[in-house]
């Protein structure tokens, strides 16, 4: 539905986005991550036809953003960072100017109107004026704008930014929501936010692209083996963590034993396995043949974040080694 | 052509949302009947001393009344254009419209007619406010009326094409004061440089003031339509929309 080669984006001084390369398919919702500034809205307006990339080619749909920007328009539904209302309009006065710059008209605007405004939860508004609606509202008028004109394709430039905890739920469901019908980009740098909803992650960091992968091949792939938290207790006597870092060592298949903590005499473990080892029954019988207790022994999933960071750090560390060389 | 429609009819309700219009209409009003009231004394007095003078000669309203007022009205647009184009583009720009528009599938040229053409109708009507003063004139004389509505033409056409160049003027700035401030510095200099030749009759000067929105009024306010001054007004127009779709273009790409 969505393809992107190559694609470079140049401002005057700066490269906001360096020859990224992508695809989406048909009714995927995918998550674009990234710190702030790294080039998501760029691509999100690329995709959009706000602006011309400089080198590469994207398309939507079949369709050039360069050369038919008309017909990727009319497959698009957008919604920017700050959603794009007019202040002394009322909202269903608002949706139906855009409905009308979209190409609807007659019944089927209104009917499209109405659509849009119960979906996204405004019906109580219709006769506010926009100037007058809270932050969450203006949020879901604008997904409204967006998804009026039932486009394929729906591209979300932070759809949850500024928004309070409840507001960001209602709104995430809306999304998923919309999931069926509609092929789906939102960016945002909250990652709960796209191991919910999303299927798919594209992460880019200064403007290149770091990883795209489905979400959970994602936290798999980077961490190749699995991560077991385990709380081991002497039985009797004193007992020093290295010894047991020292014991767990030995076990085929550990990679690295990382000691946390000591509480009230237990100590804590994190152990890594080897890539496509299992460990876990190793490191029981392990501890306990010891003559140790074992309190607790469980597998701990790598959450997104720290697979972000990993991978942006590793990116800006390559950066930064790349300009001294 | 439903686009332009669609967004010309979103700017007329806007103007009229905001108080701006209506502080337009106002001051057009107070002006032009102001400029009329003493044009009209000052023909009086000078018709009540030519019959006392035993020299009568005789005295036409539209010499007298209308064709001043036609040229003070000219002047006072120059004041009111800026004030209707300065948040055409820089209001759509500031507050994020513009992306929608942008990303709509309607074309830059729609965009840029619609809003234009709103421009020059909500001028029209401020225009409109002006005639109420003539409306006067014919009812207690006889003035011709051919004149005055090659003058209201004018009138038009020099807005219209002042608008083009206030309309592309508020695509460089997201500012409105800015965008604002500039047009009306642009229309006063195209009004000044009129005055270059009544000091030289130089070829130069000549050039520079056939380049002067004033010169080509004066012929319609006379009530002479000369097809080189609608020429020039139109020429103004096409050249004002044009540097607004290359600006739009521009903004895009540096984005």
């Amino acid at each position: 539905m969505i393809k992107v080669e190559g694609m470079t984006k140049r401002y005057a001084r700066t490269v906001a986005v360096d020859d990224i390369s992508f695809e989406v398919q048909k009714g995927q919702i995918v998550g674009f991550l990234g710190p702030n500034g790294a080039g998501k809205t760029t691509t999100m307006r690329v995709l959009t036809c706000f602006m011309p990339p400089t080198a590469g080619t994207a398309s939507v749909a079949g369709f050039d953003v360069l050369k038919q920007p008309i017909e990727v328009k009319r497959r698009i539904g957008y919604l920017p960072e700050t959603p794009p209302l007019y202040p002394d309009m009322e909202v269903t006065e608002y949706l139906t100017f855009v409905a009308r710059i979209k190409g609807l008209a007659g019944a089927e605007l209104t009917r499209r109107v109405n659509e849009a405004t119960e979906r996204c939860n405004i019906g109580d508004a219709r006769r506010k004026h926009v100037h007058k609606l809270s932050k969450g509202y203006r949020q879901r008028v604008g997904l409204a704008q967006a998804v009026l004109h039932n486009p394929d394709v729906l591209i979300l430039d932070e759809p949850t930014a500024g928004l309070d905890p409840k507001q960001i739920l209602e709104t995430r469901s809306l999304i998923r929501g919309l999931a069926g019908d509609h092929t789906i980009v939102l960016s945002t740098h909250i990652l709960p936010e796209v191991e919910q909803t999303c299927e798919q992650v594209i992460i880019i960091s200064h403007g290149k692209l770091v990883a795209t992968d489905s979400v959970h091949n994602l936290t798999h792939r980077l961490r190749g083996g699995e991560t077991v938290r385990v709380q081991v207790e002497a039985r009797e006597g004193p007992l020093t963590h290295e010894a047991v870092q020292q014991r767990i060592e030995q076990v085929a298949g550990v990679s690295r034993v990382l000691f946390r903590e000591t509480r009230n005499g237990t100590h804590l473990f994190d152990i890594e396995s080897l890539q496509g080892q299992v460990v876990r029954a190793d490191v029981a019988r392990a501890i306990v043949e010891a003559g140790w207790n074992l309190n607790e022994l469980r597998a701990v999933s790598v959450s997104l974040e720290q697979i972000f960071l990993e991978l942006t750090a590793a990116d800006a560390a390559a950066a930064r080694s790349g300009g001294v060389q | 052509m439903r686009n332009v429609v669609a967004i010309f009819e979103k700017e007329i309700k806007s103007y009229f949302k905001s108080p701006v219009a209506y502080g337009l209409l106002a001051f057009f009003a107070l002006l032009a009947g102001f400029f009329f009231y003493f044009s009209t004394a000052f023909f009086v007095q000078r018709s009540f001393e030519s019959q006392f003078s035993g020299r009568g000669m005789p005295m036409d309203v539209n010499e007298w009344v209308i064709r001043p007022t036609l040229m003070n009205l000219s002047v006072v647009g120059l004041f009111i254009i800026p004030m209707i184009t300065m948040r055409l583009f820089a209001e759509e720009k500031r507050s994020g419209t513009f992306e929608l528009l942008a990303t709509s599938p309607v074309r830059d040229l729609e965009i840029i007619l619609g809003k234009w053409l709103a421009a020059v109708v909500m001028y029209f009507i401020i225009l409109l406010f002006s005639a109420i003063n003539y409306a006067l004139l014919f009812a207690y004389g006889k003035p011709d009326l051919k004149p005055l509505l090659v003058g209201y033409l004018g009138l038009l056409l020099q807005g219209s094409a002042l608008l083009a160049i206030g309309t592309f003027i508020s695509t460089t700035s997201r500012n409105q004061i800015i965008a604002g401030s500039a047009t009306f510095a642009v229309c006063l200099l195209l009004w000044l440089l009129s005055w270059l030749t009544s000091f030289d009759a130089a070829r130069w000067a000549q050039v520079v003031g056939y380049a002067s929105v004033l010169t080509h009024f004066e012929p319609f306010a006379k009530g002479v339509l000369d097809s080189k001054d609608i020429v020039y007004y139109l020429t103004v127009i096409f050249f004002g929309l044009f540097l607004t779709s290359r600006s739009l273009e521009s903004v895009r790409w540096r984005a």
